[in-house]
């Protein structure tokens, strides 16, 4: 492998260990929040008790989301030098805000994790909304820099000088709006998801046990009703982030969609695979006019195709596929809680048949890597540059050679800790089972 | 005060703050590893109750000097980033591995001693590894060749100056967080807790000055530059001694509050963080111009004077807002004797 290939496979690695830990450290808080208020509205104590494990489990999480995210931002440093060089003169707003915030969830988890029995019931709600408003403002600054690295403005290169720098033009970029509530937004749906998914597994594992079964029901429709709020969310905000896409990086949007011509009335394409040869999107469903209708909301929007760029400037074709991949999962997700709305309110039916809940049971797993396809896409898209148009990823790397080794290190303690943290979450809920608590408080 | 002063001040606060945090956070990973066959003295216990709530926040503050530095010293970041990949490569997946494994054992006791074993070991290790950063900054472990520059690992880990910070980092590491732990057990009232860690102190307090004064020795021959600087700096470092003999001499005092007892220990911990502050603000001073010698200067490698501007008032609003909640953790973990007597985790 090339040097950039090694550098970017490694950076890729981390991230797509790290999403994982902090998109459910982002999404997990909403839902403990809001059992929380829904304990105090109720006077339910199965809220209570769900609010007190997935904090348990969330702070399991966090033990590896927040050193994972050490080593993300200092690995920024340590392999793109050349791009955080310029970062630190223009963008270092972002990453410095984010301190802050990131304190917030530090000092506040601990307070609510450690000194729960000593604070009052209100201070404990105002921890956890700091938690939750600690872990959002990181993740929308953080995105931020990646907003900034596809629209980059506030600074000029004049003769590999960092000219007219506008610090806080750069923070508010034409992209960070949208595409941090993009994130937000599937965060909260992923962490919705995930508890959707694990309750409907304890379901159908406890069949027998209706107190059991009536303790998840509210934990299942619960997650069902947010992931469905959000993922509806989610879709319409999607929609903006392409007509972003078409605005200010035409050929990302045009690598994702398969299209090589310029034209009006352009067609859709879902599914296939991008072919460089003949240029044409093989085995994809064509739907007439369509896409020139999502881009710019007019069937007769000219929508650019890729050959209207130098072939070195495309990204890589495969992202069609991410592309797709990532909207799918997002449609299907919103069927998936339209369905389960509809089942359990207007059919009045209490009681989901088996394949639809093994069906809710991959929901979970299913937005975590509807995640995963999606910054694959949105950093692969931008390829080959760093900065659009400013600095390309083979200008930022580092001058070190042996990344391999590094890599192999890397990737080993990932997989170390992805099986620890499963075995640790299993030991922990093995030993706190349900029931315990159930019985005590019936 | 020039705008790289002001940038260069806030970044070595930074570094200070961690220092003396990160310090004690290792620190009592360790001493909880040393007295864990001894259930019948509260020594652990006192420890582990320290640790649990501060990592993640002393956690923060290493991010905080990354950004710190890449976001005023944009121009060091090209260099250090480049130099280094290796060392700083082995700290993040150190830090990685001890910080999951406190987490992991609140929440699984049967794994509990193989836990307080890694996270006792990479609390030695860490702080070596950290320290190694400040004499690579000396220089003559770096070489450049064709304007690409090169960590030369071999240089650094045969050289006795090297060693030197070692030996600091870890007996400071020992030292500090034993002290603040006596401090502690004092303020919780485990008089059996107290008189061990009076004692860890004392016995390796001379230790770690015995290796600040190796550094100086080795610095003579290494990094003449900086040994002059700090030369010229002796009264800081004259200071920092007397500090050191006031900490000692305060664990010997008969206690103000308690009849019988022995020692002063909040006026020790307060004596040593003013004697690190002397001895590093000596070493700070000495060092200026320089980032890392002799290619970056803080003048050479300073952020854009627009950005600057924009941070600095993003630290005063950022810590305005967080200054209260830094008072209620410290009330709460601190301060607070039934968190500090509290028997359960």
């Amino acid at each position: 492998m090339d040097h950039v290939l090694t550098a970017r496979t490694l950076f890729g690695t981390t991230m797509a260990f790290h999403i994982i830990f902090a998109t459910l450290g982002v999404g997990i808080p909403l839902m403990i929040l809001l059992a929380e208020l829904l304990y105090q509205k109720t006077k339910d104590n199965d809220y209570a008790l769900m609010a007190n494990r997935w904090t348990k489990a969330l702070a399991i999480l966090l033990g590896v989301a927040i050193p994972s995210g050490t080593i993300a931002g200092v690995q920024l440093s340590l392999l793109w030098p050349g791009f955080m060089e310029v970062i630190g003169k223009v963008m270092a707003l972002p990453f410095q805000i984010e301190i802050y915030a990131f304190f917030v969830e530090a000092l506040f988890l601990s307070i609510y994790v450690y000194a729960a029995n000593r604070i009052s019931p209100t201070m404990r709600i105002v921890s956890l909304a700091f938690v939750a408003i600690g872990a959002a403002a990181s993740a929308i600054l953080i995105t931020n820099v990646h907003a900034f690295e596809g629209t980059p403005t506030g600074f000029r290169i004049e003769n590999g000088q960092i000219v007219d720098v506008d610090p806080w033009k750069a923070f508010f970029n034409p992209s960070f709006a949208v595409t941090a509530t993009h994130v937000v937004l599937s965060a909260y749906m992923t962490g919705a998801f995930t508890i959707a998914s694990i309750a409907a597994y304890k379901m159908l594992k406890n069949k027998h046990n209706e107190r059991i079964q009536l303790f998840h029901k509210k934990a299942l429709m619960l997650g069902l009703t947010v992931g469905g709020v959000f993922s509806l969310l989610t879709a319409i905000n999607g929609h903006e982030s392409a007509q972003l896409l078409h605005e200010y990086q035409p050929e990302k949007l045009a690598a994702a969609e398969g299209l090589f011509e310029t034209q009006s009335h352009a067609p859709l394409v879902i599914g296939g695979f991008t072919d460089r040869e003949t240029q044409t999107v093989k085995w994809g469903i064509e739907i007439p006019w369509l896409l020139s209708f999502l881009a710019g909301n007019r069937f007769d929007t000219v929508v650019v195709g890729l050959n209207d760029f130098p072939e070195e400037w495309w990204p890589p074709l495969f992202v069609h596929t991410l592309f797709n991949a990532m909207v799918g999962i997002g449609m299907f997700l919103l069927l998936l809680s339209i369905v389960g709305f509809i089942w359990h309110r207007v059919k009045k039916q209490h009681i989901f048949p088996n394949w639809f809940m093994w069906t809710i049971v991959t929901a979970g797993p299913l937005s975590l890597l509807g995640i995963e396809f999606g910054w694959i896409f949105a950093c692969t898209g931008r390829q080959p540059w760093v900065i659009y148009r400013m600095m390309t990823t083979a200008e930022a790397v580092t001058q070190s050679t042996n990344l391999g080794t590094l890599f192999l290190l890397f990737t080993s303690i990932y997989v170390f800790l992805l099986v620890a943290v499963v075995l640790v979450l299993r030991s922990y809920f093995r030993r706190h089972p349900i029931e315990q608590h159930l019985s005590t408080h019936m | 005060m020039t705008d790289e002063l002001i940038a260069i001040s806030i970044l070595w606060g930074f570094i200070f703050i961690y220092a003396v945090m990160a310090t004690m956070d290792f620190g009592a990973g360790f001493w909880s590893m040393v007295y864990m066959n001894r259930p019948q003295t509260k020594a652990t216990k006192i420890a582990n109750r320290y640790l649990s709530p501060t990592w993640e926040v002393t956690n923060v503050f290493i991010v905080a000097i990354v950004v710190a530095l890449v976001s005023f010293f944009p121009g060091a970041t090209f260099m250090l980033g480049t130099i280094l990949l290796i060392p700083g490569s082995i700290i993040l997946l150190l830090l990685t591995i001890r910080s999951a494994f406190l987490v992991f054992s609140h929440v699984a006791p049967k794994y509990e001693k193989v836990l307080v074993y890694i996270s006792g070991i990479s609390g030695l290790l860490i702080p070596a590894f950290l320290i190694s950063v400040l004499p690579i900054t000396h220089g003559s472990f770096v070489e450049t060749v064709n304007s690409v520059s090169h960590l030369r690992l071999d240089r650094l880990f045969t050289s006795p100056h090297e060693y030197a910070f070692i030996a600091f980092a870890i007996t400071s590491t020992l030292f500090l967080s034993s002290l603040l732990l006596a401090d502690y057990s004092n303020e919780a009232n485990e008089t059996e807790a107290y008189a061990i860690y009076r004692r860890d102190a004392l016995i390796i307090g001379p230790f770690a000055l015995l290796s600040s004064i190796l550094i100086m020795i080795t610095m003579r021959s290494e990094a003449r530059w900086l040994y002059d600087g700090m030369i010229a700096y002796w009264p800081w470092l004259a200071a920092s001694v007397a500090l050191f003999l006031a900490a000692g001499l305060a664990l010997f005092l008969p206690s103000w509050k308690k009849k019988n007892g022995r020692g002063m220990p909040r006026l020790a911990v307060v004596a040593i963080v003013l004697q690190y502050f002397c001895a590093s603000y000596a070493y700070g001073k000495a060092h200026l111009p320089y980032m890392i010698y002799p290619d970056i200067t803080i003048e050479s490698g300073f952020t854009h004077p627009n950005t600057f501007r924009a941070l600095f008032v993003t630290y005063i609003v950022g810590f305005a807002i967080l200054f209260p909640g830094f008072i209620y953790f410290w009330r709460l973990f601190m301060k607070d004797r039934r968190y500090l007597a509290n028997d359960e985790k």
